[in-house]
């Protein structure tokens, strides 16, 4: 049976594998009892395990102590959390956030609601940073040569080469940090070089924008028609939280007067190419060729398709001067950038959604060329003392630079870090960095507003921030980083204390942001036009492809999707959450298109050896339908030798075949090596066949016939069944979920797993479809691998109002209440799984073994202390997190007054950058959930088995461009009845 | 041929039979028995304290209100033991010199928080909260007894999931008025047997399905 949305080549071709996947709750061996024991021996021990549970069982409780405050702090009201506004800047860039802490203990990590680059939403990174506060893995003594000392040995040994270094200006004293977008730093860098004018400040990281210079802030929420080119705008970068939430809101409102478009070029699938109207899959070069077409300059050579594509994306954008965007990615060569500048300028963008700002990093320059400085000076011998500043240059410099052997050299070397890593290895000093929510210090957002960064908790571990290991190297070497930063904005900046309490307060300090105006800066460089000769590159500035190598595949290197460039690699959220589109979990692939797949003769999971330059690595293949045919992405991240218990060993390291030339794209060789690889894809667990679960319509079809989405599946009368009707007296619950604005960040499952406890099972329970996330993110595509239409589906409990899990149970373990929730109750099951195998949504998880880590201190601290911590043998599922739904009821009880819409949001809902998650009273008629239920794109998973569910969708529409008519899928399948 | 049975056999097999059933519910009763008995619940045990605080002098004999300790009780699910300083606001004037609360002053001193044994203790995945409790007309002593009256404290109910339902299932009998929560001695009016129907209309309080929903505890 061919089908029309796939989720897996298997479905594709419709294998049989994948039918008796379909008819399985878990993988074959994954749910039977292989242990070579005897019929008779298994029952002597399952009534012993019977007798001592028992027996166990009657026991009393343990003592509990209670340990009042002995002076309690005044706002704190015991059992209740307090909110505080900080801001997380991983990679530089500050993410603001509002952290809730329970007594002291930070427990959940929340997006701003009041600051413009997260508007209440975070991202998968942010969710995950509370674990990385509490990892027990953390670097937790200042350590010389491997022997613990204490911080004022470190300052005495500091303070004597510093000595030593005033003498010759600071002449081999050497500073190397990531992106720093923090004022109060770069001023004390700023004064660090006013009294030595010879020691140098690098920078690397290994994320860092191609194109130093200005920075320009999108107005998606203006803007009628994107290309984007090359550019993961909704899923990562600066300012990717606030742009998601902006597309979607025009994508919304614009459905009324004929919709937005989006126009994606790309090679590696994206889950910004996932949300695209048209998308065109492009080897890197081509893109670059591309860009060259669109301003007018020399022809492409890849095909009628690819022009029709350019023809149709240029004058839908020329019809909408003003109000289109056309952004390249961080990633694309300057020459695409100064292309892009050209086309926005042309359509009259620049100023209305293109808005061009001051670098948010106080220093722009190119990375590459600084740690190439770096590396030479160290390896030349005229580092005496290297300080770096947070950063793993050992695992994620060019590998062509040597680095580690550079590194040897150094006299001196001091390195703060949070875990002791690759880097810290080779290093004389470590000293544990302070996590975000331990530190005082600020950050720019993507559009340059300046947050303070405030402390939830005194620093677990002794650990320092960047601010005092930078103070240790001045004069005055003592002071916090409290007084390094207040001191800042209060004598340097001239806040009063007011504004200082109220950036504290809002988490940001209003009007921060620097403004151009609509007035574009001067360019840095003349755009090259048609006939302008090419322009010849600064050595070190990061190149395009090169078009005179000659290589069988061009090769991709990107951060990866959840571990970003290594730093994650032991935050277990971060390993497990499989990452947007290909599902995969605990490791980074080489991802090919299937048709390159096929010509090459290589199934997902060999191993394949990459060749370029001269170097080698090996990596498991992953054929991703919609990849540009001809090149390979491989994701760097993977691979860390010294991570900690959970990231040390896993996966394969991409580092090695990145060199400072060629840090984004290469030219190269793919071999097979004949090795296979088991990887953890989700991708195919818990199928629910295909019976019309994602609907889809062009937004032309759905204003012509609204009811084109009901007539796509079956609905039965609420009458027809055999369930006891519920009469309901008060609120009840329901949620909506626009599958047309999710885009498949998953920042909703982590923010799950931190609000409900969710443990994390590894990756060889993952391969047995164990993973125990409450909700799920499927992707389906349609249309053929080349490139295909992806759509996204969060699935979290449906709540069914007749749930088939109900009456199943024994123990009456999961139950109906009265406001509608389909209640779940630990302590009175006993594991039987009737319940996850009558569902049939698959969203039941069942703790096989002992997952959650009850034994480690740090982690005990993180748990959310309103949840239930389940341990094994134990069915769990999504609660719509049902403590936040009794914390609101008590709430508006205890003021006597109704619950209001809005009041009570689910973590998925509170981290959905986009917004297409709503919850809400269904008893309310003037609720936002009750308005959306209302549209005609409302529909229920699976609704022709009359279970009711209270979770429904909104149908994903596409708003094709009809001059690329034909291109698109075919009519909507009807249901027929 | 002769019986391989006596008649005896008759009178030992019934027996054996019944006295199997007995004996297997006599040993279920006495599990319930000792389940619900102060030995597992440990109500009515007085627990060892670092200071043998007496309620029935604090509250009994000197009136001080619930929440002038326990301030929280209106506002949290935790009906919070107070601060080291809240004693101290007293105690630094009265026997302030008394070796029985010298524990007090050291950890005013030291800053060395008191440590008390927990005696109210709900399993780890039951989630009461005071406040609601307090907002909606169930008094204190109606779970912790009449505690003006206990030198020591222990627990007064059974706090199984039996006796919280007991209330959950009928909450008219034994909610009181709001104003009357805090007080030790409130008794219900014995001319009106229709009281605590009227105040559970009054006050809004769930249906019987909402108190005996399953999420309204466990979560």
């Amino acid at each position: 049976m061919k089908v029309e949305f796939w989720r897996s080549a298997e479905e594709y071709a419709a294998s049989r594998q994948i039918e008796e996947l379909v008819h399985r709750e878990f993988p074959a061996f994954a749910s039977e009892f292989t242990d070579p024991v005897g019929r008779r021996r298994f029952l002597q021990l399952m009534g012993a395990s019977l007798a001592l549970a028992g027996a166990g069982a009657c026991t009393r409780q343990p003592d509990e102590k209670i340990v009042p405050y002995v002076r309690q702090p005044e706002e704190i009201i015991p059992g209740r959390p307090l909110y505080f506004a900080t801001a997380i800047a991983e990679g530089g860039v500050a993410m603001p956030v509002l952290v809730e802490s329970h007594m002291g203990r930070p427990t959940k990590i929340e997006g701003n609601p009041e600051h413009p680059a997260s508007l209440g939403a975070t991202d998968p990174q942010t969710q995950a940073a509370i674990l990385s506060l509490y990892d027990p893995d953390r670097l937790q003594t200042i350590t010389y040569r491997g022997d613990v000392r204490p911080w004022g040995a470190f300052l005495g040994a500091i303070q004597l080469a510093m000595t030593a270094q005033r003498s010759k200006q600071g002449a081999g004293l050497r500073i190397l940090t990531g992106t720093i977008t923090s004022p109060t730093l770069a001023d004390q860098l700023e004064t660090l070089r006013k009294e030595l004018p010879n020691a140098t400040w690098h920078s690397w990281e290994p994320v860092a924008r191609l194109v130093p210079g200005d920075d320009f802030t999108y107005n998606f929420d203006r803007a009628d028609v994107v290309l984007a080119i090359g550019s993961d705008f909704l899923g990562c970068g600066p300012g990717h939280v606030r742009y998601a939430r902006d597309f979607a809101s025009r994508r919304r409102a614009a459905l009324s007067h004929g919709g937005t478009r989006l126009y994606v070029v790309e090679s590696c699938p994206t889950i910004t190419g996932s949300k695209a109207d048209h998308r065109l899959p492009l080897k890197p070069s081509d893109i670059v060729q591309f860009a060259q077409a669109a301003t007018g300059g020399a022809g492409l050579k890849t095909g009628p398709s690819t022009q029709d594509f350019l023809n149709a994306a240029l004058s839908d954008l020329r019809a909408h001067r003003g109000r289109s965007i056309v952004i390249a990615g961080d990633t694309q060569p300057s020459e695409v950038h100064a292309l892009v500048r050209q086309l926005n300028e042309t359509l009259g963008n620049i100023g209305s959604t293109v808005v061009p700002i001051p670098s948010i990093e106080p220093r722009s320059i190119d990375h590459v060329a600084s740690i190439r400085d770096l590396t030479a000076a160290m390896a030349a011998g005229q580092v005496d003392m290297l300080i770096v500043v947070g950063g793993n240059p050992v695992f994620d410099a060019p590998a062509d630079l040597n680095f580690a052997d550079a590194l040897k050299k150094v006299g001196l070397s001091v390195h703060l870090s949070s875990t002791e890593d690759e880097t810290s290895e080779l290093c004389h000093w470590n000293v544990p960095l302070s996590h975000a929510l331990e530190s005082w210090s600020d950050a720019r957002s993507y559009d340059g507003t300046v947050s303070i960064v405030q402390p939830l908790i005194a620093p677990l571990y002794g650990s320092r921030t960047a601010h005092e290991v930078l103070a240790a190297l001045s004069s005055r070497p003592e002071r916090t980083s409290y007084e390094i930063v207040r001191e800042y904005w209060l004598k340097t900046r001239g806040l009063d204390e007011k504004q200082w309490r109220r950036a504290l307060h809002d988490g940001f300090i209003a009007g921060s942001a620097e403004t151009r105006g609509a007035q574009a800066p001067p360019r840095p460089q003349a755009p090259p036009g048609p006939e302008a000769p090419p322009r010849p590159e600064a050595p070190g500035t990061a190149r395009g492809p090169n078009p005179e190598a000659r290589g069988p595949i061009e090769i991709q290197f990107r951060p990866d999707p959840t571990i970003g460039d290594g730093r994650f690699a032991n935050n277990g959220w971060l390993q497990e959450l499989p990452k947007p589109l290909t599902k995969l979990t605990w490791d980074a692939a080489a991802y090919i298109s299937p048709a390159t797949a096929e010509r090459m003769g290589v199934a997902d999971g060999d191993i394949v050896e990459l060749r370029a330059n001269g170097r080698r690595i090996h990596m498991p293949v992953l054929s991703v339908p919609g990849h540009a045919a001809d090149s390979v992405t491989v994701h760097f991240g993977y691979g860390r030798r010294r991570a900690g218990r959970v990231g040390t060993g896993v996966g394969f390291n991409a580092y090695p075949l990145r060199t400072s030339d060629a840090p984004w794209t290469t030219r190269g060789e793919i071999v097979k090596t004949g090795q296979r690889y088991s990887l953890a894809t989700t991708q195919n667990h818990f199928l629910m066949e295909n019976r019309n679960v994602v609907r889809v319509a062009t937004v032309e079809q759905y204003k012509q016939e609204p009811e084109i989405i009901k007539h796509m599946g079956h609905t039965p009368p609420k009458t027809l069944t055999l369930y006891p009707q519920f009469e309901y007296t008060g609120n009840q619950w329901g949620m909506a979920i626009d599958l047309d604005a999710c885009t498949g960040c998953s920042a909703c499952v982590v923010a799950c797993q931190a609000e409900n406890n969710v443990p994390v099972v590894g990756k060889s329970q993952v391969m047995v479809n164990r993973e125990m996330h409450w909700l799920r993110v499927d992707t389906y595509y349609r249309g053929e691998p080349d490139n295909p239409e992806v759509y996204h589906q969060p699935v979290p409990c449906m709540h069914c109002e007749t749930a088939p899990c109900e009456p199943v149970c024994p123990v009456a373990a999961t139950a109906h209440s009265a406001e509608g929730l389909n209640d779940m109750v630990y302590n009175r099951c006993v594991g039987t799984r009737y319940c996850s195998n009558n569902c049939p949504y698959k969203v039941r998880r069942f703790n096989f073994l002992l997952y959650q880590d009850f034994t480690t201190p740090s982690l005990q601290g993180m748990r959310n202390p309103d949840v239930t911590v389940r341990s094994r043998g134990v069915m769990e599922k999504c609660t719509y997190c049902v403590q936040r739904i009794n914390e609101g009821r008590i709430a508006a009880k205890r003021e006597e007054r109704d619950i209001r819409d809005g009041e009570i949001k689910t973590a998925c809902q509170q981290a959905c950058p986009a917004d297409a998650i709503v919850f809400g009273n269904l008893s309310d008629p003037k609720s936002r959930v009750v308005k959306l239920k209302a549209e005609q794109r409302n529909y229920g998973l699976l609704e022709d088995l009359n279970t009711r569910p209270r979770t429904t969708y909104l149908a994903a529409l596409r708003n094709p461009n009809p001059a690329l008519a034909g291109e698109q899928a075919e009519a909507p399948v009807r249901h027929e009845d | 041929m002769s019986q391989i049975f006596q008649r005896s056999t008759n009178t030992l097999s019934r027996l054996s039979i019944f006295g199997a059933l007995i004996g297997v519910g006599l040993l279920l009763w006495i599990t319930v028995v000792i389940s619900r008995s102060g030995y597992v619940t440990q109500a009515g045990i007085a627990r060892e304290q670092p200071i043998q605080f007496s309620h029935a002098h604090h509250v009994g004999g000197m009136g001080i209100d619930c929440r002038y300790c326990h301030t929280s009780v209106e506002e949290s699910a935790f009906a919070n033991v107070p601060p080291t300083k809240t004693c101290m606001s007293c105690h630094s004037q009265i026997w302030a010199q008394s070796p029985m609360l010298e524990p007090v002053r050291s950890s005013f001193r030291t800053g060395q928080p008191l440590e008390w044994t927990r005696v109210h203790d709900l399993p780890d995945f039951a989630y009461f909260n005071h406040s609601i409790h307090v907002k909606q007309g169930i008094g204190c002593a109606t779970c912790h007894g009449e505690v003006n009256r206990m030198p020591l404290m222990s627990q007064y109910s059974s706090l199984t999931m039996e006796w919280c339902i007991e209330c959950h299932r009928a909450p008219e009998r034994f909610i009181r008025p709001r104003d009357q929560v805090f007080n030790m001695e409130w008794e219900p009016p014995a001319d009106d047997p229709d009281f605590g129907v009227k105040l559970v209309k009054q006050y809004g309080i769930g249906t019987i399905e909402h108190l005996t929903s399953c999420s309204t505890c466990h979560r």
